[in-house]
Formats: structure tokens, C-alpha cells, sequence
């Protein structure tokens, strides 16, 4: 039931793992935020995610994906958490590609979705407007006006949104704030006038923007799925974007763990490895029974993703619960068993907990999907 | 239709006619399972019947061999079996430390007369068996044991005193670990034996637990007379029997399958609100944290027992699912005891079934000692899966 990788699962793992190992290792990241780049990531590395199959990994075949399925995108995400690397994967790869699947016309993915695959186009989703996650809360507007509408309103926390050829735009056609209904998604090229897009530095050195909209006129066709009628799409996006958060943060998690238990085999103190101390040994096996109890988690997420997203919204609410609250336990663990050079800038585990602290607020954190679950759940 | 489905249909209907209808209710309490054994009083004569019924077909050991009493069913099958029990809420025939405990180690280590002697008594549940493990020197440093058995010529002499035999009171055998070498290292001097609890010199005192109950003996042996045919395994390598076993009952422990959700009883002792939802918004949230576990680690058993190859032990990952699952449970209990309040607090009478669930939540308090403690689980996840120094 998808909880033992198969071999064809598996190989896609060891790909992944020697790819980003190799050309996208934390030094990477490091460069890009030290050079403060202006792209935030390697347009190379993403011209061979692209080769690769990864860009197109929920595209079909016939608009030119590789059509790999959620499972290899978790796997994929996994890698890229292991080595904090920066791409536009689930700003493009998962959220826009979900997004056009689940409420593109024919048009409109036949012509976005053979340019993501092909790792032409960079798409973000500007959905966030408050400091926490909350699609009901939308309140930018989106009035008729002419042929098309006309948006009004500011987003952040747009992932990849200074560096996007195409916003995904989350605003309320109708109704008021606390709707899930009366909203609706916009294709909208951020070229057009009224738009005022702000890079946000963010702390764990990957893109981010705030972007706000005055009177920006779109046509009708600019629109994604129905009118008023946005919820449904909106959640499928939001769902792929915690599964695929929640198996990054498996990596991330992960390997924060790993850099602390070696670190703690070899550091010496009052002449002997602090990792002999039973402080930290048990400290160290709860979060190895945390983090294997996170990948049951994640693995099967991301089968209910691929077998049926209506019926998948519960145990992908439960993984990114699950991944926020035990990656965080890792980056603070990591952290504190360094001691003193976890503080530096020089040791890579402070740039976990960043990224980790990032992550498990995307799309909500454990409380948030706490909440979520138990209302699911009638309690 | 497939053979699997055949089999389901066969099994659906031989249920229908041989499950009585009183073994379709929930157990109220511990006290309706089936232990079996010489001496047992059947609660009822369904529970007799279901036994019977069941032991007939070898399906209180579904995968045993048929040749021991077993119903000689591929796992596969055996899930079936599994599914279609649950399917009709049927209660579990037979509870019995010999199936869950010593079966697998007499299929593993014995040899063919053992089996044909125990085995099938097991499966018909006509011998309950206890096992001697702990001492009151060796609880989690079990291999510190230094109950005697001297080799006596033409057989054993047995003399010591194990401590938490479960239900030695009312076992009908034990399975023992006695040391056999006091000169060797300790895991090298110690062996795996049988005898019978009528022998001479075996006495078992229960011990009153927090709980008010005592399913734990102080069990003593004095010039216990043990027959050589009844040693399992080779002299003096009875620990790598014990570790099995060990693993084995982790495994056990470690499963909390079959609970009711611990949301559905939260909401059934404390109410919704208005907007339907838990009426103490902190247990709410705690809840939720418990089902997502609960779920995961289900989960993480269903996922390890996959990855271990057919027949092959989990090793150390046993001891992180005993640690987990056991925490778990203990948090569960914690739950139902902050949900029930005032109710949850009485200790006898009727209307909370004497107690049940406040005997049942310090029962829980054992299940992170039982077996390992906690602590002896993190450690042995340290030194054998985290190679940590000096573990």
C-alpha cells in the first residue's frame, strides 16, 4: 500500500539523492545567499531538473511531463529538503502544475503546462495575505469590469513570485472574508500594469515575495477553473503543496539528524565523545523514532495523493502536522547537541533550522493542521 | 474469482454458522478474554464453544502448521481470517502466552518431539503457559539472572526465584530462563527450559498492583526437578532464545490496533459545543496530537513489518516501536482519564464496572517497564541502530 518504496520508486529515490548531492549540495545555497543572486536559485540546475523529468513530474504526457506521480515528487522533494536546495519545484512543479491539471481549460494547459515541464516557465501562487495560512480569509478582490476584472489587494509569502513568468492569483469574486466560496484563481502575467512586486529576504535564504495589485485589468480568459467557484481547485494546490512540503521536510528533518548524531559521535569532551553520554543518546533514539514515525507519514500521504486527492486531504493534513512538529524538534536538537559552533555560520545545522522554520509554516503549521484535522473528524 | 476471495466466502460462512452471537459483543473488561488451560472456568458456554470451534479448524494459530494444530494458512489467508473476524466484531478465541510467546520460539528452536508435545495443547488451549524471565536482581539488566539449574545426571535441579511471572497463579507451565554456567560471561551461562507448574517445589504468590489487581506472581523453586528432554536449544545458549523472544514480545507490545478512537471516547465523556467541537479546547488539541500519532505509528508497524524480510526479525527496530507504542498507549490512557473526570476516578462499583478504566490506566503505567523499560529501549536504539560511542 505504497508504505515499502518498489523498485521503481526506489531507483527514482537514488537518482534524486545523487543529483541533488551533486549539483545542488548546501554550498549552493550558500553562494546564492552570499552573492545575494538575483534569481535566488540556478536557472542551469532547473534547465536539468527540467531534462530530468522532475519539472514535469505531475504533467502528463501529452502536454510533454514525465507523469512520474506524487510518490516520485515526495521523493524528489525529500532530496531537495536533504540539501536545502533552491529551485522553483513546488512553486512550479507542484502548486502550478496542480493548479492547471485540476482547473486549467484545454487551452490553458496546453499552453502552460508543456512550458513547466519544459522548465520554460516559472509559475508562483499568490494565495497568502495574513501572517498565517488561511485561504478563507482571502480578501483581495477581484470585480467585474469591462470583458474581465479588475484585482485589488496584496499578497505575500508568493514563493518564487519576484522571479515568476506567470502569478497564480487567489482573490474573492464574491462573498466576504471567511468564505471558502466566492473565490476565484487568475492567471495573470506580472508584467502587467498596477502590479508592485517586492523580493522579500526571507531567513532561510530562498524566494519569497509581496506583491500588490491596483487595479490591475485581466480579460476573462485570464481565468483558472470557474468563477466563484475557486475552492475546490484552491484546495487541491494547497493539498499538493503540504505533501510536498511535508516530504521536504522529511529530508530536511532527516538530515539535520544525521549531521547532529555524526557530529555528537566524534566531539570530544572531558575526554570522551559527548555521544557516549545517555543525555544525548536518548535524546538522539526518540527523535529516530519520531523521524521514522514521520516517513510512515509522509509515504503514505503521498499514496493517497496518487490514488485519490479527494480522499487524501486527512492524511496529508496529518503528515504536515506530523513534519512540522518533529523536523522542528530536529533543527532545535541539532542545534543545541552542537553547542557552540551550532550557533556559527560556518556549521550548515543553523541552515536547517531556518529552512525548517520556514517550511512548517507553509500552508500551515501543526495547529493549523491540527485544527484542520479534528473539524475533519467531527470533534 | 480467486482462490483468495473463495477462502473469504468460506470463512464468512463458516462464521456465520460457528461465531455465537454473545462472542460478537465487545469485551466489557479484561476478564472476558478466553486464557484457556487445565484448570480454566469458561466464563460462558459460547466462550467454550467458540474455542472449541475455532481450535477444531487451527485457527486460534491461523499460520502454524497443521501438523501442531495450526490451520496451516498463508499470510494472506490468515488476513482474511483476520478481516472477517473483525468484520463480525468476533472476539479473539483464545488469549495464551504460549501462542503469542513460546510457539514462536519452540517453531524456531525446537526440536520435532517439543513441538509435537506443546504445541498442539497450545493451539486447543488445554495448557496455559507463564514465563519466567525477570528476577528480583535482574529486571532490566536481565541477563544478570542467577536462578540455578544444576545438571543432575539423568536430569535438571532448578532453584530461585523469577518476579512478574504473569499469571503464574494460574499457569499450567512455565518457560524459564535458568543459568546453567555461573563460570562463563553472563549472556554465555544462561538456558531456556520447561516444567510443569504442579511440580514440586514451584510456588507462585501474586503480587497486589497499583491497579488493585495482581496479574503478576513472585513465582519460587526449590529442588525443582526439571527432565532433560525439556531443555530448548543448546546448554547455556538460552539467551539467544530469550532475545527472540524479547524482540517478539516488543513486537507485541508494541501493537495498538483495534482501539477505539480516542477522539470518539474524548467526545462521548466531555461533549461538543455549539460549533461541534470538543467542548476543552486544550484535551481538543491534545487529542488530535494523539490520532495523528496513533496513526502514524500504525502506520511505521504496518511499514516495518513489510521491510523485514518474511520470517526475519525487525532487530533493534523493535525496541523504537515498543518505545513509541507504549508511550503512546500511556498517553491514551492519560487522555481517557483527563476526559472522564470525576467519573473516571471510582474504583468499585457497578456503574464504572469496578473501575475498570482507572485499573486500566495504572496498568498502562507498566507497559514502558514490561519488557524492557523505556529507557533500556533508547538505549538499545543508541547502541545498535545510532552506533553510538560507549553504548
Amino acid at each position: 500500500m505504497g508504505l515499502v518504496l518498489t523498485e521503481e520508486e526506489k531507483m527514482i529515490s537514488e537518482m534524486a539523492e545523487g543529483f541533488f548531492a551533486d549539483k545542488a549540495p548546501v554550498k549552493q545555497l550558500r553562494e546564492l545567499r552570499d552573492n545575494r543572486d538575483e534569481t535566488g536559485f540556478d536557472r542551469g540546475l532547473w534547465a536539468e531538473m527540467a531534462e530530468m523529468g522532475f519539472a514535469g513530474v505531475l504533467i502528463d504526457e501529452d502536454h510533454g511531463g514525465s507523469n512520474m506521480g506524487f510518490m516520485e515528487a515526495g521523493l524528489i522533494a525529500e532530496q531537495m529538503g536533504r540539501n536545502l536546495t533552491a529551485s522553483p519545484f513546488v512553486s512550479t512543479a507542484i502548486l502550478a502544475a496542480t493548479a492547471l491539471n485540476k482547473g486549467g481549460s484545454a487551452e490553458q494547459k496546453k499552453e502552460w503546462l508543456p512550458k513547466i515541464a519544459g522548465g520554460e516557465t516559472i509559475m508562483a501562487l499568490a494565495l497568502e495575505e495574513g501572517r498565517k495560512h488561511n485561504p478563507a480569509a482571502t480578501n483581495m478582490s477581484a470585480e467585474r469590469s469591462g470583458n474581465g476584472f479588475k484585482l485589488n489587494g496584496q499578497k505575500g509569502m508568493v514563493m518564487d513570485g519576484h522571479v515568476a513568468d506567470q502569478l497564480i492569483v487567489v482573490a474573492r469574486t464574491s462573498g466576504e472574508a471567511g468564505d471558502m466560496d466566492g473565490l476565484t484563481l487568475f492567471l495573470v502575467d506580472p508584467k502587467t500594469k498596477g502590479i508592485a512586486t517586492e523580493r522579500t529576504q526571507m531567513v532561510d535564504s530562498r524566494n519569497s515575495a509581496r506583491i500588490e495589485f491596483e487595479d490591475v485589468e485581466v480579460n476573462a480568459d485570464a481565468v483558472l477553473g470557474e468563477v466563484d467557484n475557486g475552492a475546490a481547485v484552491l484546495k487541491a494546490i494547497v493539498n499538493a503543496g503540504k505533501a510536498a512540503i511535508a516530504a521536504e521536510l522529511l529530508g530536511t528533518g532527516g538530515e539535520a539528524f544525521r549531521q547532529t548524531t555524526d557530529y555528537i559521535r566524534e566531539r570530544k569532551q572531558f575526554g570522551v565523545e559527548i555521544g557516549s553520554f545517555q543525555a544525548l543518546q536518548h535524546r538522539s533514539a526518540h527523535l529516530y523514532s519520531e523521524l521514522e514515525i514521520c516517513r510512515s507519514a509522509v509515504l503514505m500521504a503521498l499514496t493517497s495523493m496518487d490514488m485519490d486527492a479527494a480522499g487524501s486531504e486527512m492524511p496529508v493534513a496529518m503528515a504536515k502536522a506530523k513534519l512540522g512538529s518533529v523536523s522542528k524538534l530536529a533543527g532545535l536538537e541539532g542545534v543545541q547537541m552542537h553547542g557552540g559552533v551550532g550557533m556559527t555560520d560556518e556549521y550548515d545545522i543553523g541552515l536547517y533550522l531556518k529552512r525548517i522554520r520556514v517550511a512548517q509554516e507553509l500552508f500551515g503549521d501543526a495547529n493549523y493542521q491540527m485544527e484542520q484535522i479534528a473539524s475533519m473528524k467531527g470533534y | 474469482m480467486s482462490d483468495l476471495d473463495a477462502f473469504r466466502q468460506e470463512v464468512r460462512t463458516w462464521l456465520d454458522e460457528n461465531c455465537p452471537q454473545e462472542m460478537r459483543t465487545p469485551m466489557k473488561g479484561f476478564e472476558d478474554a478466553c486464557w484457556g488451560g487445565r484448570n480454566y472456568k469458561f466464563a460462558s458456554q459460547a466462550q467454550e464453544d467458540w474455542l472449541r470451534a475455532m481450535a477444531e479448524k487451527g485457527w486460534t494459530v491461523p499460520t502454524w502448521p497443521k501438523e501442531y494444530g495450526g490451520g496451516g494458512l498463508s499470510k494472506a489467508e490468515a488476513k482474511v481470517l483476520a478481516s472477517e473476524m473483525k468484520r463480525i466484531k468476533a472476539r479473539s478465541p483464545l488469549s495464551s502466552f504460549g501462542i503469542w510467546m513460546l510457539g514462536p520460539a519452540l517453531l524456531k528452536f525446537g526440536n520435532e518431539a517439543q513441538k509435537m508435545e506443546h504445541l498442539p495443547p497450545i493451539a486447543r488451549g488445554e495448557i496455559r503457559w507463564c514465563q519466567g524471565y525477570s528476577e528480583p536482581g535482574a529486571g532490566s539488566d536481565l541477563a544478570a539472572l542467577a536462578t540455578k539449574c544444576e545438571d543432575k545426571g539423568d536430569h535438571f535441579l532448578v532453584n530461585g526465584q523469577k518476579v512478574w511471572t504473569s499469571y503464574a497463579d494460574k499457569a499450567d507451565w512455565i518457560f524459564c530462563l535458568v543459568r546453567t554456567d555461573f563460570e562463563a560471561t553472563k549472556h554465555n551461562g544462561i538456558s531456556f527450559v520447561l516444567f510443569d507448574m504442579e511440580t514440586p517445589g514451584v510456588e507462585a504468590k501474586p503480587i497486589k498492583l497499583i491497579s488493585g489487581r495482581s496479574p503478576f506472581c513472585e513465582t519460587f523453586f526449590e529442588d525443582v526437578r526439571v527432565e532433560k528432554h525439556n531443555l530448548v536449544g543448546e546448554l547455556n545458549k538460552g539467551w539467544t532464545i530469550a532475545k527472540y523472544l524479547l524482540t517478539h514480545e516488543r513486537e507485541m507490545i508494541g501493537d495498538i490496533g483495534g482501539n477505539r478512537p480516542i477522539s470518539e471516547i474524548v467526545a462521548g465523556s466531555v461533549g461538543l459545543d455549539d460549533n461541534k467541537k470538543l467542548a476543552d479546547p486544550m484535551l481538543r488539541a491534545k487529542v488530535a496530537e494523539t490520532e495523528v500519532d496513533e496513526w502514524a505509528y500504525m502506520l511505521t508497524l504496518t511499514r516495518k513489518l513489510a521491510e523485514a524480510k518474511a520470517g526475519a526479525s525487525l532487530g533493534a527496530d523493535s525496541s523504537m516501536l515498543k518505545y513509541y507504542g507504549t508511550e503512546l498507549n500511556k498517553r491514551r490512557y492519560e487522555l481517557m482519564m483527563d476526559a472522564a473526570g470525576h467519573d473516571g476516578l471510582e474504583w468499585e462499583g457497578e456503574r464504572s464496572n469496578d473501575g475498570d478504566l482507572a485499573r486500566m490506566w495504572l496498568r498502562t503505567k507498566g507497559n514502558s517497564i514490561e519488557g524492557g523499560t523505556s529507557e533500556v529501549q533508547l538505549n538499545i536504539i543508541s547502541k545498535h541502530i545510532l552506533r553510538m560511542p560507549g553504548a
